[in-house]
């Protein structure tokens, strides 16, 4: 797997697109979710983000994505200065889809990058522009199978090829690897260092899987309502604040 | 509707016969009308998980009725129960969207509102309530030329929402913060949804009846679901599914002489099992 990391973190925006999340503070009125997270997400890089279940990362991923309302600031930069609205590509976490359902990968897609409405016979153009999508992520022949019928990682793959049209700046993942078998799991993670080289997009990730970290992220940032440390995974892994949010380390299982 | 009787006089049963029976003729229309439009609907009440919705605003329509004939604003008790059903249907998107609590719990709220509500305010100075028992039932047979007209303008209109917004309603149904992140507004999509099945709740009731409308919302996609392998299957299947049976419907009430809308219900129902049994066999 070829890691290709980016070396000073703190000089701000070194490529062409950036996040750069200041001083975010999310308040629901039952508690504060989220306060004074700051981070900078810079292109072609892959960040994960950990901590403990209501830590808060979804609640960021909603807020990035514009979901929430939020005090602080969410600058989006690009090379030249434009600082529009970029597109975000968003993989939810595996969204539950009955056995039954009647929603092919076809309907879901097509119904997701076009408005022809899937209700009627699909156009073959449509049906091709699919296919090539999810031929991206090698998952071109899943594209009549049902959205229940799918394993936790093919979920996966067609929800990545779905976030991935039209191209992102910011590819977001929420939980990727939940539910996912072993090879699944190396699927997804050499698909998505595949993706990060072809396209230099920019990947925010959060996981509960340790032992991968070393291997793919280029920075870790641990979350627990605000930023508790940010840095190369070994760093963060080793951290007391990393021992202390999962008790010793019990969370490195695998490792 | 002088071109309707003229092809209906074609078919080979006693009721068509040229120059009567015109209720008979008007209620095949009629359902004609009513029951691709329940199939259509229907598929995405299912796939919203909004059936439990759909039920309760049958019950909003109802008291909509009660008080439009109480209040008299309008020539017709029909239009203050559109209004009471959109405002019904509106309130309960909100109320879902603002809360923690769950959607069933919330139906639950408003449904027992609405029936309490209908109930008091048809029973207020000692009022009668077996008036409104024609609601209950419905009766197919009563429909006016006029209201199959405006039936089908409800039909046209639903299509062309499908077609514009279809996509946005499945994505929303599926999974609301990925639809969200492709630009759908998931709100409005759930709330405009609500206030077309709560006018047409509203309006059906009168000839379908209270009792077993819901069940034209909720069989012929259930029915559709246990085939289907797609969109396009899962559309056929249930708009045919709830055409067929109703046309049987209609027929076999006119020929043992019970309620339309029940009848209807019971063919759908055993379309529901045949479905069933099918699926068993394919597994």
């Amino acid at each position: 797997m070829s890691v290709h990391k980016h070396g000073d973190l703190s000089s701000g925006c070194s490529g062409s697109c950036c996040l750069r999340v200041s001083g975010l503070g999310v308040d629901m009125g039952d508690g504060v979710l989220l306060r004074d997270v700051s981070f900078h997400l810079h292109c072609g890089e892959i960040v994960a983000l950990i901590g403990p279940n209501g830590a808060g990362k979804s609640t960021l991923f909603k807020t990035i994505l514009g979901q929430l309302s939020h005090t602080g600031e969410i600058a989006f930069e690009r090379f030249g200065g434009g600082r529009e609205r970029p597109l975000i590509g968003y993989v939810p976490q595996s969204p539950a889809f009955d056995r039954g359902d009647p929603v092919s990968v076809l309907d879901f897609f097509a119904a997701a990058i076009s408005d022809y409405p899937v209700f009627l016979p699909i156009p073959r153009k449509l049906r091709e522009r699919v296919k090539t999508c999810l031929e991206r992520v090698h998952a071109g022949e899943l594209i009549d199978k049902r959205m229940g019928a799918l394993s936790g990682g093919e979920l996966q793959r067609v929800l990545m090829a779905m976030a991935l049209e039209p191209l992102p700046h910011i590819l977001i993942l929420d939980e990727p690897l939940s539910g996912v078998d072993i090879d699944g799991e190396r699927q997804l993670l050499d698909m998505l260092d595949e993706i990060r080289t072809a396209y230099d997009l920019s990947i925010l990730l959060s996981t509960h899987d340790f032992s991968t970290l070393r291997q793919y992220a280029d920075k870790v940032i641990l979350l627990r309502k605000t930023v508790l440390k940010v840095g190369k995974p070994e760093e963060v892994l080793s951290s007391r604040e990393f021992q202390e949010v999962f008790h010793l380390d019990l969370g490195k299982g695998g490792v | 509707m002088e071109l309707w009787y003229a092809l209906v006089d074609l078919l080979p049963f006693s009721w068509a016969e040229p120059g009567q029976m015109y209720f008979m003729k008007n209620a095949l229309l009629a359902v004609l009308v009513i029951s691709p439009l329940f199939g259509l609907l229907s598929t995405m009440v299912v796939q919203s998980r909004m059936s439990f919705f759909s039920d309760a605003l049958g019950h909003s329509a109802f008291t909509g009725m009660a008080i439009g004939s109480i209040a008299g604003l309008f020539a017709e008790p029909l239009w203050c129960a559109v209004l009471f059903a959109i405002a019904f249907s509106l309130l309960f998107s909100f109320v879902r969207r603002r809360t923690s609590l769950a959607s069933d719990t919330v139906i639950g709220v408003f449904s027992s509102t609405a029936v309490a509500l209908g109930i008091f305010i048809a029973t207020l100075d000692g009022g009668s309530f077996t008036r409104f028992n024609s609601l209950l039932i419905g009766d197919i047979l009563s429909v006016e030329p006029g209201k199959i007209g405006l039936l089908a303008v409800i039909l046209l209109l639903t299509v062309l929402l499908w077609v514009l917004s279809f996509n946005g309603l499945m994505l929303s149904a599926v999974h609301p913060a990925l639809a969200d992140s492709r630009g759908v507004r998931v709100f409005w999509q759930e709330a405009l949804f609500s206030a077309v099945i709560a006018v047409v709740v509203t309006i059906a009731m009168t000839w379908v009846g209270l009792m077993v409308i819901n069940s034209l919302l909720v069989l012929p996609a259930a029915a559709g679901r246990n085939l289907a392998r797609n969109m396009r299957q899962y559309h056929l299947l249930s708009v045919l599914g709830a055409l067929v049976a109703g046309i049987a419907g209609l027929m076999t009430s006119y020929y043992i002489d019970a309620s339309a809308g029940a009848t209807i219900t019971l063919y759908l129902a055993a379309w529901f099992a045949v479905t069933f049994l099918l699926r068993k066999g394919r597994q």
